[in-house]
Parts: structure tokens; C-alpha cells; sequence
């Protein structure tokens, strides 16, 4: 009888030890970019095989979606694939809320072409009136006589809005640009189509699409660094007021030496 | 228990789930105006609707889906023009000429097709049939409308041949009788009798067929192309309305201008698929076969 007791007393106290510890496990959530989803999905599976006590939580809903969740205080780390917009940043600050940004990665935003085209090297002149639908076929810069179907990402994309803003300079995108949902579906539509030009982050770029030289320079790592790769971007994720706790460990981590070769191996360039 | 009081327990419950299912779908209703209706205090009705520049997150942005509206009327005026012989014809053979074995085969088969994945067909049409089309017509893009009109001819086959099928079926045996005994030949019953009996009912389909080919999503996100513009030709690529919410509601940030405009383009696709079954029930009312010919 007695050692029942005993016995359990002391199931009783495992029990309640390992409660206590699954309350102490702390979630943290992170919301935002698309693009930057990849890098957070690696990271975070990393570091809670570290840190078994700390639980991420990662979901891509678009740069602007993770920032309004940052400002409602409904998530702690915001994936942005954009810098946040002064009216963000003013509306962050009447709630209460001090966004601080952080630099996780770069990624270079690559033209691509079916492998059979010959065009190899585009300027940014010409890739703006391309996309605003003011050179319609590929002999006028250089390549066959074939029209020249423009493939773009969706208007609510951030890539869509960095390559408006880096390629287009505030132009329009043609209306008649065939608008694809997902990074993928451009590689996709891409490598189906001859007489396809499309763009997309440098972590897609694969073997059944064509990278295009912008200004003679092709998008790698170095050149997305230096600067002479014209149509790089950061990746960042932001958090309200400086990190504290686990939300720094984890966004060290990430910044840190196993998080950039992670970025890496997702085919982003590293920020070191 | 007595027997009355058994009978009002099942009634009070069989009314308590139907109200449930009235209940959540007026919710879903309220919810779908309650989150559209704002973006017509910044952009007037007419300019939304008729507007021709879909730029929504431009800034300025625009917000005109005339050319969302156009895509999604050409798909599916294309898709009923495949979709209508291939259903009504089908449905014919099945009910009216084939032996019974090949019946047996013929109506699942056809039924499976209302069972593949949406997403499969989009698939195919994005990987099998795009670069045919290209190839074969010389094209620059096979996303286009003749593409989405084929693959969404596909989805609507089973509506309209199934619901055609019950149409002819349920013709009376009378009529074919007495079509019979006047000496007619089978094909003169079929077309002379047997069809106009059942036109009702066929275009009941028909128009079923189509809401259900305006509303589909997944097959136009894939295959139409996307482009918001109006097409020149049948070749051009379009982005019809479910396409555009399918693809940017992911992105667009809660309660801006651009998701209250998407939902307020999911409020024009919920009138116009309730507009198509008020004509389907319309038409199955008013030309509704009364009594037959029996003596």
C-alpha cells in the first residue's frame, strides 16, 4: 500500500512537472512574406531541433499581412520582402507599437527566358518596356521574330512590387501581362513557353529556365552584394521594440552563421 | 412515448437542421456584403464595375473589373458552346440508344469526370494542353481562353448530361408510345418528341452548367492566363473573376481597399450565379410537363 502511494505521488509529480513544462514552452509567431517563407520554415525547424523549449510558428500571408500583424500585436516577427511604407511605419507608432527591422538575407530578382531563346543580357530600359508593353517582339532587342509574352507575378505580390519599383520606376505593368499566382507557376509558364519572359527571386532559378544578364551582369551572390546586380532586394523581418528573450536567440540565430548558410542553401544570398 | 409526440420530435429536428443550413448560408451572405461593401464608399459603383484598368495596388490604385467581368463571360459563353452537345447528346445516347451494358459504363464514366479534382484538370490543361495548343496553332501563350474553355467544357459535361439524362428519363412513356404507334422511327421519336418534351429540364442544365463554369476557380487560375485585359481574340489570354480573388486574396492586407474590392467582386460573382439559377428555376417552373397524354 504504501509504496502504491508512493508510486503515485511520484506519477502524480511527473505529471505535473511535465505540464509545467510544456506551459514554459514559449511560441512564438511569425507572419509575412511569401518569399521570405522558405528562410523562416528552415530557420525555425532548426532552431527548435536546438531549442526544444521555444515553439515557432510560421505562416506566409504577403509582406503586407505579416507588417498589419506586427501593428496588431498578433504576431511577434513580421517576413517582410519590402521595407514597411511611412504610413505603416505612423500607424505602428499611434498604436504603440516601435518596428524594428532586421536584414536576414538579399535576393536578387532574375529575368528569366525559355532556355531556346537567345537573348542573354537585357538593360533595365528595355526590360521596363517590355513589361510596360511597349516592345512587343523579341527582334527588338536582339532576338527572334517572335512576340513576346510578359509574365508577371500578381499585383499584390511584394516581388511584384519590387520589380514595379526597380524595373518599371513607377510605370504600369501591361494589362495584357499574363499575371501567375506563385513564384513557381513563373518558372513553370516560363519553361513551357518559348516566347515567355518572366521574373523571379534567385532562390527559384533552376535548370529549366534561363537567367538574363540585366546590364551585362548576372544575378549571383557577389554581384546581389556589391551592388552591381541592379535588381536586388532585402529580405527582412521585423519586430516590435528591440528583441528580447527568444525572439532575439531566434533572430540571431538566424542572422548568425548557420542561419545565413540556411539562407544559402535555400538559394538566397546571404547577407555577410 | 405516443406516436404524435414521436412525429413532432422528428419534425422540431429535421426543421432545426434545415434552419442550421438557411441559417449559416445567410451568414456567409452577410459576411460576404458586410466585408465588399466598403470599397464603394471610395470607388462609385459604376467605376467598379465598368471601370477598365484592374491596378490595385498601384498607387493611385484602380479598381475597374469590367475586364474580370469580360473574361469570365467569354470562358463560359466558350466552355457552353463545348460543353452543351457534348452533355445534351451524351445524355441522349445514354437514356434513349445505348443497350444496357454499355449504360452501365457510360453514366459513371461520365459521372467521374464531375468527381477529378478541379486542380488535376488545371494541371493537365497547364501541362498537356497549353503547350499543344501553342504548338499546333503557332501561338505565342497556349494560356488562354480556348484553353480555360475546355477544361471548364470538361467540368461541366457531368452537370448538364446528368441532369439532361433525368429530363429524358422522366419523359412520359406515353408520349414515346403513342410517337411509336403513329409509325415514327426512333430518331424521329428522339428528336421530334422525346427532346422538346424534355427542353425544360435540358435547359435547366444547360444554364446549371454554367453557373457552374462562371464560378469555378482553380481551373481558370491555371489555365486562362491571367492577363486583366479585354482579348482581341480567342487566343488572348483573360483573367476571369474567380482567378483574380483566388490569386490576390492571399496577399491583399485585411480590410484594405484592395480585399474589400475583391470581396465586393465576389459579391457581382454570387448575383450573377444566383441570377443563373433563378432562370434555371424559372424555366424548369414555367415549362414544367403537366400530366401526360393518358386517357
Amino acid at each position: 500500500m504504501r509504496t502504491f502511494r508512493i508510486l503515485t505521488a511520484g506519477l502524480l509529480c511527473a505529471f505535473l512537472l511535465a505540464g509545467t513544462a510544456a506551459w514554459a514552452k514559449e511560441t512564438i509567431v511569425v507572419n509575412g512574406s511569401t518569399t521570405v517563407l522558405p528562410i523562416g520554415q528552415a530557420t525555425a525547424e532548426a532552431y527548435m531541433k536546438k531549442n526544444p523549449d521555444v515553439n515557432l510558428s510560421i505562416s506566409g500571408g504577403g509582406s503586407g499581412n505579416g507588417i498589419k500583424a506586427l501593428i496588431d500585436k498578433t504576431t511577434q516577427i513580421a517576413m517582410s520582402s519590402r521595407e514597411m511604407k511611412k504610413e505603416e511605419i505612423e500607424l505602428a507608432k499611434s498604436k504603440g507599437v516601435n518596428p524594428v527591422m532586421h536584414k536576414i538575407a538579399i535576393d536578387a530578382l532574375t529575368p528569366i527566358v525559355h532556355p531556346s531563346n537567345p537573348v542573354s543580357d537585357l538593360t533595365i530600359e528595355q526590360l521596363s518596356l517590355i513589361y510596360q508593353g511597349k516592345i512587343r517582339n523579341w527582334k527588338e532587342v536582339g532576338g527572334k521574330d517572335m512576340q513576346i509574352v510578359v509574365v508577371s507575378r500578381d499585383t499584390s505580390s511584394g516581388t511584384y512590387e519590387s520589380w514595379q519599383e526597380k524595373v518599371l520606376h513607377k510605370e504600369k505593368v501591361s494589362p495584357r501581362a499574363q499575371l501567375q499566382a506563385s513564384s513557381g507557376a513563373v518558372v513553370q509558364a516560363v519553361s513551357k513557353n518559348r516566347y515567355a519572359i518572366g521574373y523571379i527571386g534567385i532562390g527559384y532559378v533552376n535548370k529549366s529556365v534561363k537567367a538574363v544578364k540585366v546590364n551585362g551582369v548576372a544575378a549571383n551572390a557577389k554581384t546581389a552584394l556589391d551592388g552591381s546586380f541592379p535588381i536586388a532586394r532585402p529580405l527582412y523581418m521585423y519586430t516590435d521594440g528591440e528583441p528580447k528573450g527568444a525572439v532575439a536567440g531566434y533572430l540571431n540565430f538566424v542572422k548568425g552563421k548557420e542561419g545565413q548558410q540556411i539562407v544559402k542553401k535555400e538559394g538566397f544570398v546571404p547577407i555577410q | 412515448m405516443t406516436r404524435s409526440f414521436k412525429e413532432l420530435i422528428i419534425k422540431r429536428v429535421f426543421f432545426l437542421f434545415a434552419s442550421a443550413s438557411i441559417l449559416i448560408l445567410a451568414l456567409i451572405v452577410a459576411f460576404l456584403f458586410r466585408e465588399g461593401i466598403p470599397i464603394f464608399e471610395h470607388v462609385p459603383v459604376r467605376d467598379f464595375l465598368f471601370g477598365s484598368e484592374w491596378y490595385p495596388t498601384f498607387s493611385p490604385p484602380s479598381f475597374g473589373i469590367w475586364p474580370l467581368i469580360v473574361g469570365s463571360f467569354i470562358v463560359t459563353f466558350f466552355s457552353t458552346l463545348i460543353a452543351v452537345p457534348l452533355g445534351v447528346l451524351s445524355a441522349i445516347y445514354i437514356s434513349e440508344i445505348a443497350p444496357p451494358a454499355v449504360k452501365e459504363i457510360a453514366k459513371p464514366v461520365i459521372e467521374l469526370l464531375a468527381g477529378l479534382p478541379s486542380v488535376v484538370l488545371g494541371f493537365f490543361g497547364m501541362v498537356v494542353l497549353a503547350p499543344w495548343l501553342q504548338d499546333t496553332f503557332d501561338l505565342p501563350t497556349g494560356l488562354n481562353i480556348v484553353n480555360a474553355s475546355i477544361m471548364l467544357a470538361l467540368m461541366a459535361v457531368p452537370t448538364i448530361s446528368s441532369i439532361s439524362e433525368d429530363a429524358l428519363y422522366s419523359v412520359p412513356r406515353e408520349f414515346k408510345e403513342a410517337s411509336y404507334a403513329l409509325g415514327a422511327t426512333k430518331s424521329e421519336t428522339i428528336l421530334r418528341v422525346i427532346v422538346p418534351s424534355a427542353l425544360s429540364g435540358i435547359s435547366t442544365a444547360v444554364i446549371l452548367g454554367m453557373a457552374r463554369a462562371i464560378g469555378e476557380t482553380m481551373v481558370v487560375l491555371m489555365v486562362a492566363g491571367g492577363a486583366a485585359a479585354i482579348p482581341e481574340s480567342l487566343f488572348d489570354s483573360v483573367r476571369p473573376m474567380p482567378a483574380s480573388i483566388a490569386a490576390e486574396m492571399g496577399e491583399a492586407p485585411f480590410r484594405s481597399d484592395h480585399y474589400h474590392a475583391l470581396f465586393a467582386t465576389g459579391i457581382i460573382l454570387f448575383f450573377l450565379t444566383l441570377a443563373f439559377n433563378l432562370v434555371a428555376d424559372y424555366i424548369s417552373n414555367k415549362f414544367k410537363e403537366v400530366g401526360s397524354g393518358t386517357l
